[in-house]
């Protein structure tokens, strides 16, 4: 349409303003009267018995509230934490689901387990009643690590499944990819493991529960990515409050990268506790207790084997990884190493055999659950080092043997061998760009003019391809999904034309508010500016699944474009009526209805005018109002791909490995405003980049006590790791959504975990060296170097 | 503890546990939520404010430390216009979408203008270094390195248009 807001248009931000001027309303700026401050006492023990709590020295303290225990909770019949995947082993038998109790009692599975809530006047007092709280424990044995927890004889996690195993799960044709093997002029091979990490969102997690005994209602605050999903869990299956009875709100949420999509035990601790005492309740999360308590990502421990022909061209793909779950099952938990790995293994290759087995294990660490990517970055780091193991045996160009096994745009759509159809893509044609714009042909040069100064220089890609739009409902109950996974909005318009937006997903930072309204005003005809954006309360938007797996455009946007179709369609109508004209001969065009062929029109506020003030209006067949709703259920994931390129130097005296450069071109699908896009694309680089150079959940193995548990410890990505990236979209449209979107958020982190490993051991691979475990933090690169003998860089 | 000092143009005064953090007293006695706490170790920087004119992590200092003190949070801040205005650094973020879930905006915006004050024609790279102590999940950092660039540019070619104006 020409419109300047509309779709393509790089807008600046209309929710800007308040966070620039620090009027923001997150959870923990809300204050209400009478409020009471809650405290977690949490295991300092990784496993252990829970013999007894002692409250009493607290409960004297004055301005003291409560202190409560899991035993309390139990008492109250309050259930435990659900899962939200329950997902079928090989054996074809459920997955082993022990209870997730929201407070423990008898035993603690992991350090920061919480046992007791503490409520007092001001937080400074519950800390210090907190401090008062003596647990009596009985130390256990723990098991941190997945090759541990699988040993015959290693410490349970729950006594009634001795081998800590939840699942033994599979996928592809076992056969045939062993006959792949036996065919093989050469197998590459790999062991690898994918560092687990702490997701770490700036504002950590926050609760507030009221309940109001007048009315009967309850109402949760929380910094959650799914303000709906928490209602339906926390009501129906934890604490048992009627869905009408019972409002969940997420404000302003500063981030989430899925550490804020699950249904959390603090949720419900803290809603049982305000009901219970009848007085609201605030928690507040120190960053160092979320690093005990927010469920953490990755941790897996792979091999994998690569079968090629003698020209390189790949056979099979075989895989079998453990992945850590931790001590629990959080909501998605078990879907994250399997239905989202799993089907990702084919990456943009015609593999014709993939077949990959995942132990999903029980360990005395925080859960595990998705963190931006989830089960994807995995998949890809997997197979795009293996890919660069096989070129480098076969003494073959790593872009030409990535060639040689791409599958070639016409062969869209293409059904692979694990699962995923692709609807659409390019993926040669983001590598060639990519490798124009990262200037891979120049590499030589300054890979010697690197030597030159005593630093070894080295160039890295990685493509990718990612199943996002979370997701097909039908195809996600087949896997093991417990709740559907659609998307709602309504398209609420004013009698003055103004229009807001009323749609289930989150925003915690992804610009919904101007996205979402870019694609309302392309349609509309009207600036964004007359259009707000209402999200994250369920007393206000009807339902919605909320924000993870980059689905927000892709599910809830197609749900927005149709109620908005609706909207026009409806529209037309009125106008046909006030124009007296039939209604094939509406246009709908720049605003205006227009009979066609005339000079007759109205503008959409005047239709919206007559809609309400329906004086001249066909009541016999048409109700007034202008208000439309959509729920929205995609047929297919929506595969965004690409190919990313970073260069690095690594200083041999001290291991650093600085990143010169990254490039990213990536399949998206339609861009609604590039400017938005980037800024996801920067973020998620970075987190990769993080995972592959500097960050990393380190547990004692003995003690299992998180030894990376602040941000003195845990390296987060500063500015000054990262280049100034450059990033370019490259779309092929998706083909089973209206607006030919695809989804943005997580191809970032999806694609530069291996992107920039790769680069690594290109730049290490003169010392003979294959492989570099995440991540490559430079005690790890220097001992690599020692032993490695200190040549000389590559000239 | 009784304890004077002036908040955003006002003057304040409170008894304060001595115990309390500036940025307590900033959240809790003064509702100003503008200000943010991101961890508890001193590294995240969502808390920075100005204490005479210096930028401080308001996490890391006594309420009773800022005695007699100018202090100016996100709240503080306006364009030359004064009023509802935008200080330039502000804008600068909006224009360089500088900001994803604004959390860590606040302390980002007050550390970048004291950056401007000691920089008149920065690099990216001395922008990066300064960048050290506030944290940042959402941006990768390279909108906001762009942000700090163009409003420190402003900053300075509007103290040359007053300076020239007074002459």
């Amino acid at each position: 349409m020409g419109n300047v807001t509309g779709i393509g248009a790089s807008i600046l931000r209309k929710e800007d303003l308040r966070f620039i001027t620090g009027r923001g309303n997150y959870v923990a700026d809300i204050k209400l009267p009478g409020m009471t401050f809650a405290v977690f006492v949490r295991s300092p023990h990784a496993h252990a018995k829970l013999l007894g709590i002692d409250a009493t020295a607290a409960l004297a303290m004055e301005g003291v509230v409560a202190v409560l225990t899991g035993a309390d909770m139990k008492a109250d019949n309050v259930g435990g934490i659900p899962c939200g995947w329950g997902i079928t082993g090989k054996d074809g038998l459920p997955m082993k689901e022990p209870p997730h109790p929201a407070m423990a009692y008898e035993k603690v599975r992991h350090v920061g387990d919480p046992v007791a809530l503490v409520i007092a006047e001001t937080v400074d007092l519950a800390r210090l009643a907190a401090d008062s709280v003596v647990v009596d424990y009985e130390s256990l044995p723990a098991v941190v690590g997945v090759l541990e927890a699988l040993r015959p004889g290693a410490p349970a996690v729950f006594e009634d499944i001795p081998d800590n195993l939840c699942c033994d799960w599979e996928i592809g044709d076992r056969a045939a990819t062993d006959k792949a093997f036996a065919g093989a002029a050469h197998v590459a091979k790999i062991s690898l493991v994918n560092n687990r990490l702490v997701g770490n969102p700036m504002e950590p997690r926050a609760a507030i529960a009221q309940y109001e005994r007048a009315t009967d209602r309850t109402t949760l605050w929380s910094t959650s990515q799914f303000p709906h999903v928490v209602k339906l869990l926390m009501g129906n299956f934890v604490l048992g409050i009627p869905q009408h009875k019972l409002r969940v709100v997420a404000p302003d949420v500063g981030g989430g990268f899925g550490v804020k999509q699950f249904h959390y035990a603090e949720e419900a601790v803290v809603t049982w506790a305000a009901r219970r005492l009848g007085v609201p309740v605030k928690w507040v999360s120190e960053r160092s207790e979320g690093f005990v308590s927010d469920a953490q990502g990755r941790d897996h421990v792979s091999e994998a084997e690569l079968a090629l022909d003698e020209t390189g061209k790949f056979l099979g793909l075989r895989v079998r990884t453990l992945a850590n779950m931790g001590g629990y099952l959080s909501t998605f938990g078990p879907n994250i190493p399997t239905n989202l790995y799993g089907p990702l293994l084919a990456g943009v290759y015609t593999t014709p055999a993939i077949y990959c087995e995942v132990k999903v294990v029980f360990t005395n660490t925080v859960p595990v659950d998705a963190y931006r990517g989830a089960g994807r970055p995995e998949a890809t780091f997997l197979l795009e080092r293996l890919v660069d193991v096989a070129a480098s045996d076969m003494g073959m160009d790593r872009v030409a043997i990535r060639r040689h096994n791409m599958i070639q745009t016409s062969a869209y759509p293409y059904q692979t061998p694990v699962m995923m159809e692709y609807d659409s893509g390019d993926p040669s044609g983001c590598l060639d760009r990519a490798l124009a714009l990262g200037d891979w042909d120049g590499f030589a040069a300054r890979r010697a003019e690197s030597a030159k100064r005593g630093k070894y220089r080295g160039i890295g890609l990685a493509t990718y391809v990612e199943a996002c739009g979370l997701a097909p409902s039908r195809i996600a109950g087949r896997l093991g999904a417990r709740g559907g996974l659609y998307e709602s909005a309504t398209v609420r318009v004013h009698a003055t034309g103004d229009v807001t937006v009323l749609i289930g997903t989150h925003c915690h930072g992804q610009g919904h508010e101007t996205t979402f309204a870019q694609i309302v005003s392309d349609k509309l005809g009207i600036p964004a500016d007359k259009i707000e954006v209402v999200f994250g309360d369920t007393d206000k938007v009807q339902f919605g699944m909320g924000t993870y797996g980059s689905r927000s455009l892709s599910v809830g946007g197609s749900a927005l474009a149709k109620s908005v179709d609706k909207v026009i369609l409806k529209g037309r109508k009125i106008a046909a009526h006030l124009l007296e004209a039939g209604e094939p001969d509406i246009v709908f065009e720049d605003g205006k209805f227009s009979v066609a062929g005339t000079d007759r029109s109205l503008r959409f506020d005047e239709i919206c005018l007559a809609a309400y003030i329906p004086h001249n209006y066909p009541l016999e067949v048409l109700e007034p109002g202008l208000e439309e709703q959509s729920f929205y259920d995609p047929i297919n994931f929506t595969f965004p791909g690409g190919a990313h390129v970073a260069e690095v130097e690594i200083d041999p005296d001290t291991g650093t490995v600085d990143l010169l450069s990254y490039v990213a071109v990536d399949d998206i699908g339609t861009v609604i405003n590039p400017m938005i896009v980037a800024g996801q694309l920067h973020g998620g680089i970075t987190q990769g980049a993080g995972q592959a150079l500097c960050e990393s959940a380190v547990y004692d193995d003995a003690s299992g006590q998180l030894l990376s548990g602040s941000f003195m410890d845990y390296a987060m990505p500063r500015a000054d790791i990262m280049p100034n990236m450059k990033i370019l979209t490259h779309s092929t449209r998706c083909t089973h959504n209206d607006l030919g979107v695809k989804g943005c958020g997580e191809v970032g982190t999806i694609g530069s975990p291996a992107t920039v490993i790769n680069a690594v051991v290109d730049a290490l691979s003169p010392l003979g060296i294959t492989h570099v475990d995440m991540p490559a933090a430079p005690n790890r690169i220097w001992r690599l170097i020692q032993a490695a003998g200190l040549p000389k860089a590559a000239e | 503890m009784e304890l004077k000092l002036n908040v955003n143009g006002r003057n304040i005064k409170a008894d304060v546990p001595t115990e309390m953090l500036l940025v307590e007293l900033l959240r809790e006695r003064l509702g100003l939520t503008g200000t943010h706490i991101g961890c508890d170790t001193s590294q995240c920087g969502a808390c920075v404010v100005h204490v005479d004119g210096v930028s401080v992590k308001s996490c890391t200092m006594l309420a009773v430390a800022a005695e007699g003190t100018r202090v100016v949070s996100i709240e503080g801040l306006s364009g030359p216009g004064g009023g509802n205005a935008l200080h330039p650094m502000q804008v600068a973020f909006h224009e360089n979408h500088g900001l994803q879930c604004g959390f860590c905006t606040p302390g980002m915006i007050m550390s970048a203008i004291d950056f401007a004050g000691r920089h008149t024609a920065p690099t990216e790279a001395e922008v990066r270094h300064w960048l050290e102590g506030n944290m940042c999940r959402c941006t990768g950092y390279q909108n906001i390195v762009a942000s700090i660039l163009a409003g420190t540019a402003a900053i300075h070619a509007e103290t040359s248009t007053s300076s020239m104006e007074a002459a």
